[in-house]
């Protein structure tokens, strides 16, 4: 039974996955601040990580496992580097 | 019922509930209001998700190798997540965004300025000081 049924959830995951890709898409266009986007931008870091964990199981090469770590480590980098960035850029607009 | 076979029903759980978790982060950041609301359900929601997709990952082929680098993956992301938010929720809210009308209470109101962002550390000397930290002031410079 389980030789249909994994399948299928893969199939399932991958849609799901899919469809909170456009999802976070459509809010990356309507974003009404910078920092909105910045927080889609994570979003889809983390959207990132669980394809690859999908595309682990699906390739059957756990190599994918690494590719999550560096994923995980650049979204980390860009949102920081981001907000910091949001915040400077209000100090020096209201600071002058 | 054999070994490998509770394993593949393990994974699928995993993965199933990992891909429904991260899509319910998804509806979150597409329809929540407000954009301290919308980075809360990219946070929670989206750290749990794909953890538990890893975990699926570590069931389909389980080694010690795959479970150690999925551990440090998990551990990574709950760590640095949080204070990713952290930061962006601050430079946020420093950064003038506007809170839901529906929100109850805002505490942080009269403790932080909207409208300057106040430096945690000490001013660099080469750099203009953004504001006082003990009195929440901006400083005001002399023009050069």
């Amino acid at each position: 039974m389980i030789d249909t049924v994994f399948p299928a959830t893969i199939e399932i995951s991958k849609f799901l996955l899919f469809l909170s890709m456009i999802l976070v898409c459509i809010r990356i266009v309507r974003g009404l601040h910078a920092g909105d986007r910045v927080v889609d931008l994570d979003m889809l870091c983390l959207l990132g990580v669980g394809v690859a964990a999908l595309a682990a199981i699906t390739s059957g090469s756990m190599a994918f496992i690494d590719v999550v770590l560096g994923i995980a480590l650049i979204g980390f980098l860009a949102t920081v580097a981001f907000a910091g960035f949001i915040a400077r850029g209000t100090t020096q607009g209201g600071g002058d | 019922m054999g070994v490998t076979k509770m394993l593949m029903w393990l994974s699928a759980f995993f993965v199933l509930s990992g891909s429904l978790v991260t899509f319910i982060a998804a509806l979150g950041v597409l329809r929540l209001p407000d954009f301290f609301m919308r980075m809360h359900a990219a946070t929670k929601a989206g750290v749990v998700g794909p953890s538990l997709l890893l975990v699926g990952a570590g069931f389909y082929e389980p080694s010690w190798s795959t479970w150690i680098k999925i551990a440090l993956a998990i551990l990574f992301l709950f760590m640095t997540t949080p204070i990713a938010s952290h930061l962006l929720g601050k430079a946020g809210f420093v950064g003038g965004v506007s809170v839901w009308e529906g929100t109850a209470r805002n505490d942080l109101e009269n403790v932080l300025p909207s409208d300057v962002f106040v430096e945690t550390d000490a001013p660099i000397s080469s750099e203009k000081p953004a504001g006082n930290m003990l009195t929440c002031a901006p400083t005001t410079l002399p023009r050069q």
